[in-house]
């Protein structure tokens, strides 16, 4: 067990270190998450709706994209010079390597989130005040989710010959019932509403991390083994 | 596994028959839907879709099911013949998803007074019809057939996981919005003519899909004996 | 328990299908220490799929494969420990250097310390002075070494090679050739897949062809390798 995490870091640190050397997805990620927010705000009317509430539907869809922007990403490095064989051939279990591949996923969605939700508390007037504990707390579980199913069909996507198109169509209705969790609490967080009111969706959310989490490790193997 | 296109043949020449036979039933329904079943009291004439729908909803979710269960046993198994079972269920699946996303706005708008709703059950024919869709899509760009029974083996796995998720995630979310509800599109307890009618229906998607799927299987059949080049006793070298 | 001393590879009945189409179709292999097996072939002929389910990369349809007597499986990793792959991909990663490539390696074979071992490895292959360099900054018959001290950085007793010589112009080839005799082959066993008989034909042991999914003439290598291209050329089919 200590192998595999052992082993999942490395292959996190890796993946990391050879992205913030190239920095290519990262930027685009951070800058279509910026892109997405200003759109946002000025294609709304301002006497008809408020930046508030616009602002849960603004943050998810700008989290969503950017997930998927940072997720094409994740596989298309092994691809080069077959890389994976490399990875696939080394005593490393396959749990390791999506475990690793996860990490650092997590890792670069958050970075994209940790910049866009300043942006998103600028440009839409909102005040984070106590939500703010809450808020982080919805977007790592929500993250998880995206992150856990996007990781196994990047892995798919990057095989097929319209990678950055086929990751979207696969992966949008998974991402609806975290998205649904995460907006629907965000929209109360920032009104103020104590979390204990929305345990329901806190633990959907939860279940869904669990569920998937737990699925895509045992489905993983499938998809890079032969 | 798959090795003669008589075989092929044998297989499209009984669904084409079961087929037959479902497309005569489901006229049987039209008539029975239309002449022997009483009028529903609050929404008319154009309940009577109800026939259509809800059977066909029950389908496409049935197949989605099912598409997940064969799935496993073929990561299980590597048998092709049950990808080859899978991807012509998905063929037939998206169809009566299809239906089920045209029928229901049909239904709901003479009755709910608008196109779409967003409650748990059109929300979920609507996600699963994606599902079809994009497990279709990821077959149609995967080329090494292995490769591609593997990939939407875990897909359909997946999707079939996520059906409870769509499903409790709109409920939850509607619970927070209580909306009030003036028709529901199914009344709680149907009487019997009704019931007998939807049941009716119901059997008669199955043999539908049943038909329609060996069709499609016996296709397959012939389509993969021809993309290894040959019958058995005259498989070529790879190259 | 006694020391292994069997075939540092076998692989007993081997078949590969994809769907009904064989690839292979019954291969069977010994390999012991200092034996270096080459696998001739057209293209297409399934060189590369008997390469990868050698290397515990592809699952057999029948058959297995056993390393230093473990049998092959995707289900117990370090039965490939002792597998080594040399393919015509360099299996590296543009964006970090040599070094950090290496290093990666090592940590993913659980050697230790990764950066030592990893410039040791370097060094052996005459490319320490560029470990700061990314594969992107070097020349194909550097990145060909490179991919070598990757391969053997683990010490692996069995080493399978793809195609090693595509794109290495004859410098190049002379160089890999010498690196794997001086320093590789002892002790190892090596199953070098080429259709480019000239190229691997002083370094083999044995010469085998694959045709039709099997191994079709499977001798030890005797003489020039213009004698054998007629017989060749024959089992082939010209």
């Amino acid at each position: 067990m200590g192998n595999t995490i052992r082993l999942a870091l490395a292959v996190a640190g890796k993946d990391l270190r050879a992205e913030l050397r190239s920095r290519t997805a990262l930027l685009s990620a951070l800058v279509f998450a910026a892109l997405v927010l200003v759109v946002f705000n000025f294609a709304r009317d301002p006497t008809a709706i408020s930046a508030r509430d616009l602002a849960p539907s603004a943050l998810w869809i700008t989290f969503a994209f950017g997930a998927i922007v940072a997720l094409n990403r994740a596989f298309s490095m092994e691809r080069e010079h077959a890389a994976l064989d490399g990875l696939l051939l080394a005593p490393l279990p396959r749990e390791a390597l999506y475990l690793g591949k996860l990490i650092a996923n997590l890792a670069f969605v958050g970075i994209v989130e940790a910049v866009a939700l300043p942006l998103f508390v600028l440009f839409f007037d909102v005040e984070l005040g106590h939500a703010l504990g809450g808020l982080i707390g919805v977007i790592i579980l929500a993250t998880i989710g995206f992150v856990a199913v996007g990781t196994v069909f990047s892995a798919m996507a990057v095989r097929t010959r319209f990678a950055e198109l086929m990751l979207p169509v696969l992966l949008l209705p998974f991402m609806v019932p975290p998205l649904i969790g995460a907006a629907a609490m965000t929209s109360r967080l920032l009104a103020d509403r104590p979390l204990s009111e929305m345990l329901g969706l806190l633990r959907l959310l939860a279940l869904y991390d669990v569920v998937f989490v737990t699925l895509c490790t045992l489905l993983f193997p499938a998809v890079v083994d032969e | 596994m798959i090795t003669s296109f008589s075989a092929a043949r044998a297989v499209v020449r009984r669904g084409r028959a079961i087929t037959l036979l479902a497309l005569a039933g489901l006229v049987g329904v039209y008539v029975l839907a239309l002449d022997y079943t009483p009028v529903e009291l609050h929404q008319g004439p154009a309940q009577k879709i109800f026939y259509l729908h809800v059977p066909a909803a029950w389908t496409a979710l049935l197949v989605f099911s099912l598409m997940g269960v064969v799935s496993i046993l073929f990561l299980w198994l590597h048998d092709e013949r049950l990808d080859l079972f899978a991807e012509a269920s998905a063929e037939v699946g998206v169809m009566f998803s299809a239906i089920m996303l045209t029928t229901g706005p049909i239904w709901a708008k003479p009755i709910w007074g608008t196109w779409w709703q967003w409650d748990p059950r059109l929300t979920l024919t609507l996600f699963l019809f994606f599902l079809y869709v994009g497990y279709l899509a990821l077959r149609a760009s995967i080329h090494d057939p292995l490769e591609r029974g593997r990939f939407s083996a875990v897909v359909a796995i997946l999707g079939m996981l996520l059906v409870p998720f769509i499903h409790l995630s709109v409920y939850l979310f509607r619970t927070l919005h209580p909306k009030p509800v003036v028709l529901k599109p199914s009344a709680p307890s149907l009487p019997p003519e009704m019931l007998r009618t939807l049941l009716i229906s119901f059997a008669v998607c199955l043999t539908l899909y049943l038909g329609l799927v060996m069709m499609r299987y016996g296709v397959g059949m012939a389509e993969r004996i021809r993309e290894a080049g040959g019958e058995a006793g005259e498989v070529a070298d790879a190259g | 328990m006694p020391p292994y001393d069997g075939p540092l590879l076998a692989a007993t009945a081997l078949a590969r299908s994809y769907g009904p189409l064989k690839v292979l179709r019954g291969i069977d292999l010994s390999l012991t220490a200092g034996e270096t097996l080459m696998v001739a072939g057209p293209n297409g002929a399934g060189k590369t799929t008997l390469l990868r389910v050698l290397a515990g990369l592809m699952r057999p349809s029948a058959g297995e494969v056993r390393v230093l007597g473990r049998r092959l499986s995707h289900a117990d990793p370090d039965a490939r420990r002792p597998i080594g792959l040399v393919s015509h991909q360099s299996l590296l990663y543009d964006d970090l250097t040599l070094l950090e490539n290496l290093a990666f390696t090592a940590r993913l074979y659980g050697m230790r310390p990764p950066r030592e071992v990893a410039r040791r490895a370097l060094e052996a292959v005459g490319l320490a002075d560029r470990a700061g360099s990314t594969p992107r900054q070097l020349s194909r018959g550097m990145v060909q070494r490179a991919a070598i001290a990757r391969a053997l950085l683990h010490e692996p007793s069995v080493l399978l090679l793809d195609e090693p010589f595509t794109g290495l112009d004859a410098r190049a080839s002379d160089a890999f050739r010498e690196l794997l005799v001086a320093r590789i082959a002892r002790g190892r066993a090596m199953v070098i897949v080429t259709h480019q008989l000239a190229e691997a034909w002083e370094l083999a042991s044995r010469v085998a062809v694959l045709m039709g999914g099997r191994l079709a003439l499977d001798e030890p290598r005797q003489g020039a390798v213009a004698a054998f291209l007629p017989r060749y050329l024959t089992v082939t089919g010209g």
